[in-house]
Formats: C-alpha cells, structure tokens, sequence
C-alpha cells in the first residue's frame, strides 16, 4: 500500500513544480503588458480611465482601437497633433496586446473604494 | 489506510487551491515592505505603482518631506501669471485614501544598505525589502563663489523647484520696473527639464509684453544652441517676442556678484540685469550623493534600465532625474512618471517570484507653453535595447509640433490633469 501512497504523492509534486513554472510565466506576460499599457496612462488616465481632455482607452473596443493607432503610425490620421509620433514607437504585436488589456477593462470607472 | 487516505485528499485540496491561484495568475507580494523615498513624479507613481501591480498586497510606505506635491511642469505659467500655484498643487492624500500607501512626513538622512534600513531626520528608522530613491535634483552652487555668500541664494532664485522660490520669483518680476531686464542662464546640459529655461523666457517675455512693455528677456545659455525644440522656440521669440527676447549660446557662468546684479562669464563680457534668474549645475538629490548611489562623477545614478536597480547598491532602485540617462532620455516629469510604472512592475516582479519583464517600453512627452495658450511639444518612445543594456529611441518615432497651437494647450493642461491623477489619485 506504501507504494500506492507514494506514486501520487510524486505525481502531485510534480504538477506543483509545473503549475509554479507557468504562474510565473503568465505574470511576467502580464507585468509587462501592464507594463505597456501604463505608458499610457500618464496622458489617458490611469488604466485608461480619462480625468478629461483625453480620449478614455478602458472598455473601448479593441480592434476600433488597434485600427485607430495603425492609422496614426501610416499617417492616416488627419488633424493628429502627437499620435502619429508616438504610435510608430510601438510594434504591432505591443499595440495589439495594449488594446486588449484596455479593452477588458469596464467602460466606466469602477467606484474607488479604500483598499 | 484510512488516515493516510485522508493525507491524500488534504494533498489534493492543496493542489487545487494553487490551481485556482495559478488560473488568474495573481501577483502576491504578501508581506514584502518596499519603501519609496521622495513623493515627486517618480516616487509618487513608483508609490502607486507597486500597490496596483501587486494587487494590493505589497505594504508600501512614501517618505516625503511636503505636505503636498507641486508640480514642476507648469509652474512656469505661475511666473507668467496665467496660472496660481493652486493650480499647479495636489495633496498626497489620495495616495493613501485610495491606494493605501502608507505617508510618513519625514526626509531619509542615510540609508544602511546592508541592513536594508534607512535612517530619517525625525530620529526613527525603517526597514525595506525594497528600497525606491526618486531624489530629484540638487541645485550645486560650488563653482559660483558669489551664490555662497550669505544670503545669496534667498536673493538671486532658480526657481527649479516649484514652491517659495516660484512664488519668491514672480514678486521680483512683479516689482521690476518697466524697461527692465531679466537674465536667464542655463548650465550645460544634462539638466532637468530641457525645454524648461526656454519656456520660461516665453512666459516671462509675454508677462512683459503685456505689463511692461520696455522690459527684456535675456537668455544667456552655456550651451552651443537651445537644447529642445530649437527651431519652434526661436520662432516664437522672434516672432511673438521680437525686441522682447534675445537669445545668446556659449555664455558659461562662471560667478555671480549678487548686490551688483552683475553674471560673469568664462569667455564674455560681464551682464548687468534688474532681475537674475540663475539655473546652476545640477546632479542627483543630496540622499543620492551622500549614499554613493550617485556613482558617475558623483554626479548621477547609475541604474539597470529592467529594473532600475542601482549599479552599487543591491535592492536599491533609483527613479526619475536623478540617474544618468539613457541616449535620448531627458531629465522630465513625465519620464520620470514612467521610470516609477517600470521600476514599481520589475519590484512587484522580483518580490512575487515572477520573471522581470525584459522588453520595457515607455514614452515621453514635453509640453512647452509658449504664450498662456500656445503650445509646442517634444516626444519620443524608448524600447529596451538588449545587446546595448540600455533604453534606446525607437527609429522612427517621437518628433515636435509643426508649429506652436491652442489645441496643444488644451492637450497640455489635460496632460497635466491625467498625469497628476496617474501618481497620486
């Protein structure tokens, strides 16, 4: 019976080991893409959420967003005062995941409350 | 039997709550105390930072000597009179209201290292896992012999940091005479804020323009040529503020006679004016230099770009004006705000056990004011360049206003309303 114990017992420390691997993965990808998306945010408002006189990015839709920042980087934009600077330092692959993580977020600000 | 079955199931539970951890891929940094000391644009982000991407489980606390934050950025428009400083002032509070940063009204006097301490003027000292050093800037006033002399420095103003001195300079602007002149000088660059000294001769110029009309603005650069967005401040100074402004490159302070209102300079003639305004050599904030993390010519900080963690001082990071830049990088709040959103996901990373994001990417934007509504701005975007170690421009990227506009402005005072919010709200 010992050795019926003993098998899961490796069987679970294992899973452990690679559910740990890929926790750590999954963070660093969402760390940086946190990471992106905040560089954002010193003109769009935290998490996108807009304090006015910017566009707010949270909750808007994803690919009307992706679309938009492709037109500002091949100067499709008319009237763009700095977008069609800023768009061309970030890679297709970057604005993609940036509109995503903006995109998940809920339209409206959610009610602050004491953390 | 029974009770090693039991074990068995009480193994299985353990796997499945780590599953459920693993499915949102929650950032715990449960227990772990990072410490940010000063409340500007880098710490203050860095401060908020590090709560929000450890999902609220890092205990932070800010060490920052004001009462509230008042802006650099803008605070050039107080001196033009376009803006108070109420304008340009934030408490901290929201900090901890709804961020839960923890605010200890205090300055750090040292700073032990090896026993991951820092010692404050009010006597007390605090531990750290992580410590975050966002200084600023010390004015230095070793190579002008007459900035030493009692009281020198109460009378002759940089106004560089925004507070009693911007304040203190508007009244000397205020009660000058009509047909004045106002001296500007400008160190050799790397300074804070590049554009900063040229918007500010703009926003003195349009004050005399419309109130003392006879007065000048002389500007009086150490540098070969104005350092930032060139093309669109000469512009506005021989347009908006011609017979106003004049500009004059290669003009090294080397001494200011104080009583006299005289500048002397290395190479020129010596420059009598009604009100000085002298910008002196800068480096990293006193804290920086006291505690070596200011390792370049003991000037400025040298920091790893992932993590912005000091070259000589392990699980010291080092944020905003205060280190030594990066090709490309200037020495600006909202580049600063970005240091603190970088370092705060690279602390979070180290202290969850996550791996550190190896491609950052960040942006700059410089708004300059050159009228109380005309704007003209300077921005870039900055990507880890892995073979180099450093932050690089992105070829291609940033660029200037086509020329100064009001809807520039409209986008300057929204940036400084998001901005603000993104470091203390």
């Amino acid at each position: 019976m010992k050795s019926f114990i003993r098998k899961p017992s490796v069987l679970m420390a294992g899973l452990f080991v690679g559910l740990l691997g890929a926790t750590s993965v999954a963070s660093a990808q969402s760390l940086q893409i946190k990471q992106w998306a905040a560089s954002c945010a010193a003109c769009h408002g935290t998490d996108g959420y807009s304090e006015g006189g910017m566009a707010s990015l949270a909750g808007q839709n994803k690919d009307a967003m992706v679309k938009k920042m492709i037109d500002y980087k091949n100067g499709k934009v008319p009237g763009a005062t700095i977008m069609h600077q800023l768009s061309k330092g970030y890679t297709d692959e970057q604005i993609e995941k940036i509109s995503a993580y903006f995109a998940a977020l809920p339209a409206e600000k959610p009610v602050a409350k004491r953390k | 039997m029974q009770r090693r079955e039991f074990i068995q199931i009480a193994g299985a539970g353990a796997v499945a709550t780590t599953l459920i951890g693993c499915a949102s891929t929650r950032i715990d940094a449960k227990n772990a105390k990072v410490l940010v000391v000063g409340g500007g644009y880098g710490g203050a982000t860095a401060a908020k930072y590090v709560r929000k991407f450890s999902n609220y489980t890092a205990d932070v606390t800010l060490v920052e000597p004001n009462q509230n934050f008042i802006s650099c950025p803008l605070s050039n428009l107080v001196l033009g009179g376009s803006k108070k400083m109420e304008d340009i002032t934030v408490s901290y509070q929201g900090l901890s209201k709804n961020h839960g940063v923890k605010l200890v009204k205090d300055y750090v006097v040292s700073v032990d290292v090896a026993k991951k301490q820092v010692k404050l003027a009010g006597g007390s000292t605090l531990s750290y896992d992580r410590l975050i050093v966002s200084p600023g800037v010390d004015l230095t006033y070793d190579r002008l012999p007459g900035m030493l002399k009692p009281n020198a420095q109460n009378e002759v103003l940089h106004a560089w940091k925004a507070g009693e001195q911007t304040v203190g300079l508007r009244k000397q602007l205020e009660s000058m005479k009509d047909g004045g002149v106002f001296a500007l000088t400008i160190p050799l660059a790397p300074y804070r804020c590049p554009p900063g000294p040229y918007e500010r001769a703009c926003q003195v110029a349009e004050y005399f323009q419309k109130n003392k009309p006879k007065s000048k603005v002389l500007i009086l650069d150490a540098n070969d040529d104005v350092t930032s967005k060139p093309g669109l401040f000469k512009a506005a100074w021989s347009t908006r503020y011609a017979g106003i402004v004049e500009y004059r490159g290669k003009h090294n302070l080397t001494d200011v006679d104080v009583k006299g209102k005289k500048l002397k300079f290395e190479f020129n003639d010596d420059i009598k004016a009604d009100v000085l305004n002298v910008l002196p050599q800068m480096r990293a904030g006193a804290i920086a230099v006291k505690t070596g993390l200011a390792n370049m010519n003991a000037r400025w900080c040298e920091v790893d770009f992932l993590t912005f963690e000091s070259k000589v001082a392990p699980n010291v990071h080092v944020l905003g004006d205060a280190i030594q830049i990066a090709p490309g990088m200037p020495k600006s709040g909202h580049m600063a705000n970005q240091h603190g959103k970088t370092c705060a996901a690279a602390v979070v990373a180290i202290l969850s056990g996550a791996e550190v994001n190896q491609l950052p990417v960040y942006n700059n934007t410089c708004y300059s004011f050159v009228s109380a509504t005309d704007v003209v701005h300077v921005a870039s975007v900055h990507t880890y360049d892995a073979g180099k170690k450093t932050m690089v421009t992105v070829p291609g990227s940033g660029g200037v206003s086509a020329a100064a506009n009001a809807l520039e402005g409209v986008y300057a005072n929204a940036w400084a309303r998001n901005i603000w919010a993104d470091m203390l709200v």
